[in-house]
């Protein structure tokens, strides 16, 4: 006869709050250890889904995700000449905040270099990748914008032709996907009027300048686009990424790269470490300590639940112990109640936490090697929880039957 | 008569609580012979030193001095042990006491159960003997019952079940019919002194019901930790 499914199963109601109760606290834990490994998960989608072998970055800096880096275009005809690149493409990326529905809505906007990447490899659930260079954008579906829907970012207005499912930035902000022209239109966009005051103020310079007198011609250009002026570069991207040739090592390239004095160099390694440890860690931390607060809480509750569940049987130990049950007998309920009353705690949280974490406003994944990992914890718990009980039974006085 | 007839003697029971000025002699010299079929009542006033002295012969509170010997055998001498006394316990004694004390998630089959099985008997058989058990006592109707939905002299003979489930040569009983009214008390009496006669073991009971005492072979008295067998 199991004396602890006895117990439990006449006393049902308040076995299943109390594992209700303790099934809420290890959600908890699960989900911090959830939020911890959808953090490094969002922080490393793009580097890993780009498939890039090579990030080059302005010089001295960690970019494009940890810090600003701002590269001139041309430097990607530069590093696709280097040999053992097969592929050389531009890369935007920048964070943008507007109004949707009177609420603010946070973009982080991935320039993708057309027309070699039009964003074949997004995870898209609905809709398509983009198909021509502009006024076309993917967007992930956390930022609650429909397919077809059409969105106004600066002086353009884009249609939403595809939704992708989990690509979020390391902030936890969804990514939306465009053309790098597209992308720079968006990140350099500037009022009309500021437009006519720069204009205004180069032809002032020129008009002021030796070479404005000598050569009218260029006063007349000062008038037109930045773009028109030899002089002027073309707006700046974020990085260049390149692809290498299986039959190249990565440090063949980066030491090539590496010479120049412009640029910093980055494998896919290193620019993904450079995420986790720059980005994550403190975050890491953060949610490793409190994990651990948690965990270490929920082993005093579940203490305590336990020392009172024994406490509320001492009579039945007592009683027990006088008809002649051996200590083991009596230790074995407890630590098996002690074991289901885990068990129980732990599958509620496991399917609580399966209906609850998809609502988190970050992505909350639950790895199996941390389930299991949590599923021995949670034993090792509970055994260690039951001893104050166990201790409390094994002192009980047959005696105290009698006590009536 | 042999030795082996006798199911518990003791020699010189004393127990003492405290020491110096807070010592209190709870028991002195207590001296009692009960045989296999008797059925014992035990009298007195409260704190005259019956329940030490049950819980003395049950083996549960060893005395100060003295010897507790069943069945002819040495268990206690003073504070020293000569056997595993939960074992012994298990093998040889059964308890009732003044409330039912019946485990409340077990059903009354099962609180006969436990006993067997912790004596070594397995599910089925255990379960059988229990039932039939609880059939001798006329339960078997309420066997999966629980013990908060029997009343209190049903429990009673549910304990009495479990008291004899593992054929006990010794059972005692603390005041098993303070619970009941004087009818069900009377049943429950009668219920010792037919296991004691049907069974063969030994029963002592503690009681203060002076109404049921013509089912006692024998009667003592305990007064100031004193015992004195009364005569008619």
């Amino acid at each position: 006869m199991n004396l602890a499914v006895k117990d439990i199963r006449h006393n049902l109601g308040r076995f299943a709050l109390t594992s209700f109760g303790i099934g809420m606290l290890l959600m908890m834990v699960m989900g911090m250890v959830g939020i911890y490994r959808g953090m490094i998960e969002d922080a490393t989608l793009l580097i890993d889904n780009l498939g890039a072998d090579i990030w080059v970055v302005q010089n001295n800096t960690r970019g494009p995700f940890a810090e600003v880096s701002r590269v001139p275009r041309n430097l990607l005809d530069r590093v696709a000449v280097i040999p053992g690149i097969t592929n050389a493409r531009e890369f935007i990326y920048h964070m943008i905040q507007r109004e949707r529905d009177g609420k603010p809505l946070r973009i982080g906007v991935v320039g993708l270099s057309w027309p070699l990447d039009k964003g074949e490899w997004l995870p898209l659930i609905a809709g398509r990748s983009l198909s021509q260079a502009h006024y076309e954008m993917v967007a992930d579906q956390t930022l609650g914008i429909p397919l077809g829907e059409k969105l106004r970012l600066g002086k353009e207005t884009f249609s939403i032709v595809g939704i992708t499912k989990g690509m979020i930035s390391s902030g936890g902000d969804g990514l939306a996907f465009f053309t790098v022209k597209d992308a720079q239109l968006i990140q350099f966009d500037t009022p009309g009027e500021a437009v006519r005051l720069e204009r205004a103020s180069r032809l002032e310079r020129g008009a002021k300048a030796d070479i404005g007198l000598s050569q009218p011609s260029l006063l007349e250009r000062a008038l037109g686009p930045s773009s028109s002026i030899p002089a002027l570069g073309p707006p700046m991207i974020s990085a260049v990424i390149a692809t290498l040739h299986s039959s190249f090592e990565p440090s063949t390239v980066v030491s090539v790269l590496s010479g120049w004095r412009d640029v910093s160099v980055y494998t896919a390694d290193e620019q993904r470490q450079l995420m986790l440890k720059g980005m994550v860690e403190m975050a890491r931390k953060q949610i490793g300590l409190f994990t651990a607060l948690l965990t270490f809480i929920s082993a005093i509750i579940m203490a305590l639940i336990l020392y009172t569940l024994t406490l509320e049987k001492v009579h039945e130990i007592a009683l027990l112990k006088l008809i002649g049950a051996p200590n083991r007998v009596i230790l074995s309920m407890i630590l098996q109640q002690a074991i289901f009353l885990a068990m129980a705690g732990y599958g509620i949280a496991y399917l609580a936490g399966r209906k609850v974490f998809p609502n988190f406003p970050r992505r909350v994944i639950l790895l199996n090697s941390d389930l299991i990992t949590l599923a021995l914890i949670v034993l090792g718990i509970s055994i260690a929880s039951s001893i104050l009980g166990i201790y409390k039974a094994v002192s009980v006085n047959p005696n105290e039957a009698l006590a009536g | 008569m042999s030795d082996k007839e006798i199911a518990v003697e003791t020699q010189g029971l004393t127990k003492i609580y405290g020491k110096g000025n807070t010592e209190v002699i709870a028991m002195l010299d207590v001296n009692l012979t009960v045989r296999r079929g008797e059925v014992v009542a035990l009298l007195g006033p409260s704190g005259s030193g019956k329940s030490t002295l049950l819980t003395a012969v049950g083996l549960i509170n060893p005395p100060t001095k003295g010897k507790v010997m069943i069945n002819g055998i040495l268990v206690l001498d003073g504070p020293d042990v000569f056997l595993n006394l939960t074992t012994f316990r298990r093998n040889h004694i059964g308890f009732v006491f003044q409330k039912s004390n019946l485990i409340p998630f077990l059903s009354a089959r099962e609180n006969v159960q436990v006993a067997l099985e912790l004596n070594g008997l397995t599910g089925r058989t255990a379960r059988k003997k229990a039932m039939s058990l609880l059939d001798y006592l006329g339960m078997s109707d309420r066997g999966d019952n629980f013990p908060a939905m029997l009343s209190g002299g049903q429990q009673q003979r549910v304990a009495v079940a479990r008291a004899l489930a593992n054929r006990p040569s010794l059972i005692l009983a603390d005041e098993p019919t303070a619970a009941l009214d004087s009818v069900r008390g009377r049943q429950v009496m009668e219920l010792f002194s037919k296991v004691a006669h049907e069974q063969n073991g030994a029963v002592i009971v503690v009681t203060h019901d002076h109404r049921a005492l013509d089912v006692f072979d024998l009667i003592y008295e305990m007064e100031d930790g004193k015992i004195r067998k009364k005569e008619d």
